[in-house]
């Protein structure tokens, strides 16, 4: 019966993609796609344990027995808007960093730094 | 593109998972403006990626091995849908038998968002309110090699907006299509907003597909047209606007006697004072969301539009070369 563990799965694979994604590309706007694949996978996890099997959804409504969790839902339903909205705050300080830089690879842009550190101790 | 596709499946997965608010967020969101803003930023960072110089594999190995111990966690874990986990046993059942009686709101996610957990929504929204403030604050600052050359090319400026006027003109089926659809975004974003005590809506979707309709029309009518519709200043006020009605709903209901955010008080009877707060606190969100998008969406785009022009002056013999290869290619 592991099998009823398979929303799990799902997430840690998601979750799994999104953690390589950001680790492993230099590449800010492939990070914060990362993030937020890392994201939607938190999301499926929270909506996915609130669940009930034969459950309806959670409307109060005559001759329905089971409802799904509400909480899951609301605490999600709220985290959505504020992602989209510091994804966009994070897109923002990417184009700044581009149009500073010239450059959002991350490496590029640590060795600009350390010209003008080198240049500011000497 | 593949974020929309993304954002849609994803929608329909909560659906199925009975998440109906969710859902309707998730495809607002995900399948509308969080592909059009990467697309926006990827527009102005430019779209190739560096090659690697090094090689992925450690990361593979600490992927797999965070991955293979979450998944030995997750062997403890309730199998899906059971009905005895743990999750189900302590708060939510209270909110599912006790909430139609404290709060009269059919929709029990609602009535959770806006009256039990009142106090952690009006925190989101402040977050939603301050990333706002935060990309206007990054992106609305005037590009500093340009800032000088503005009053010269004034001229050279209008003709530029002509042209793309032009182009958006070009779109015929695409605009009066969408000028059909508009209004019903809108009428549908404002049934949203005021059904969501009964079905599936409230204030952050409807903010969301509001804000949507009004991304539509700027992308179709050009940026210029959008900012002389909607005043930036305006919505600027109406995000902050959106924010103190909710709070000031919280005050209120100090002022009556209650707890912060408490709405038995604002009327004489309670149930009808839950609703009106929820009604207040609800509009509240719709303001600021709607407010908060708008804005992210007119500074990626004002930006955008800025750096051509700033390229374009920077390199007009570029530009006169590009004409006339693209006049010598129309002769041949």
């Amino acid at each position: 019966m592991l099998l009823g563990l398979y929303n799990y799965w799902i997430v840690v694979l998601l979750m799994m993609i999104g953690f390589y994604i950001v680790i492993a590309h230099g590449n800010l706007i492939k990070k914060l796609v990362g993030l937020t694949i890392f994201q939607t996978s938190v999301f499926i996890f929270y909506i996915s344990m609130g669940n009930v099997d034969s459950g309806s959804a959670p409307i109060l409504a005559e001759g329905v027995a089971r409802y799904s969790n509400p909480l899951p839902h609301v605490l999600i339903l709220t985290a959505i808007v504020v992602g989209i909205a510091t994804t966009a705050l994070g897109l923002a300080l990417v184009v700044r960093i581009k149009e500073s830089y010239g450059s959002i690879e991350e490496d590029e842009i640590q060795i600009q730094d350390q010209l003008t550190e080198d240049k500011t101790s000497c | 593109m593949l974020t929309g596709i993304y954002g849609l499946l994803s929608a329909s997965f909560f659906v199925v998972l009975d998440a109906v608010d969710v859902a309707f967020t998730e495809a607002a969101v995900g399948a509308g403006i969080s592909g059009l803003l990467m697309l926006a930023a990827i527009t102005m960072t430019g779209r190739s990626e560096a090659p690697k110089r090094h090689k992925p594999l450690l990361a593979l190995l600490v992927v797999f091995i965070t991955g293979g111990m979450l998944i030995y966690g997750t062997l403890d874990m309730p199998y899906f849908g059971s009905f005895d986990a743990p999750v189900h046993q302590h708060v939510a059942p209270r909110y599912i038998n006790d909430s139609m009686q404290e709060v009269g709101v059919p929709n029990i996610v609602t009535s959770v968002l806006g009256s039990y957990r009142a106090f952690d929504t009006l925190g989101e929204v402040a977050v939603i309110f301050t990333a706002g403030i935060g990309v206007l604050s990054l992106l609305s600052l005037p590009l500093r090699r340009r800032s000088s050359k503005l009053d010269e090319s004034s001229s050279e400026n209008s003709s530029n907006s002509s042209q793309k006027d032009q182009m958006h003109e070009q779109h015929m089926v695409l605009r009066i299509v969408s000028k059909v659809l508009i209004p019903f975004i809108l009428l549908f974003a404002l049934y949203v907003q005021f059904h969501g005590d009964f079905g599936p809506g409230g204030g952050f979707q409807a903010g969301v597909i509001f804000a949507a309709a009004i991304i539509l029309y700027a992308m179709l009518f050009g940026l210029d047209t959008a900012r002389r519709v909607f005043n930036q200043s305006i919505i600027q006020l109406i995000a902050a606007i959106g924010l103190l009605l909710y709070a000031s709903v919280g005050v209120v209901s100090l002022f009556n006697g209650g707890n912060f955010l408490d709405y038995n008080v604002l009327a004489a009877d309670p149930i009808a004072g839950q609703h009106i707060g929820i009604l207040l606190i609800e509009l509240g969100v719709g303001f600021t969301v709607t407010a908060v998008m708008i804005i992210i969406f007119f500074n990626f785009a004002g930006r955008r539009e800025a750096q051509q022009q700033a390229t374009e002056r920077n390199s007009p013999e570029l530009n006169v070369t590009q004409a006339n290869s693209t006049e010598q290619k129309g002769g041949e």
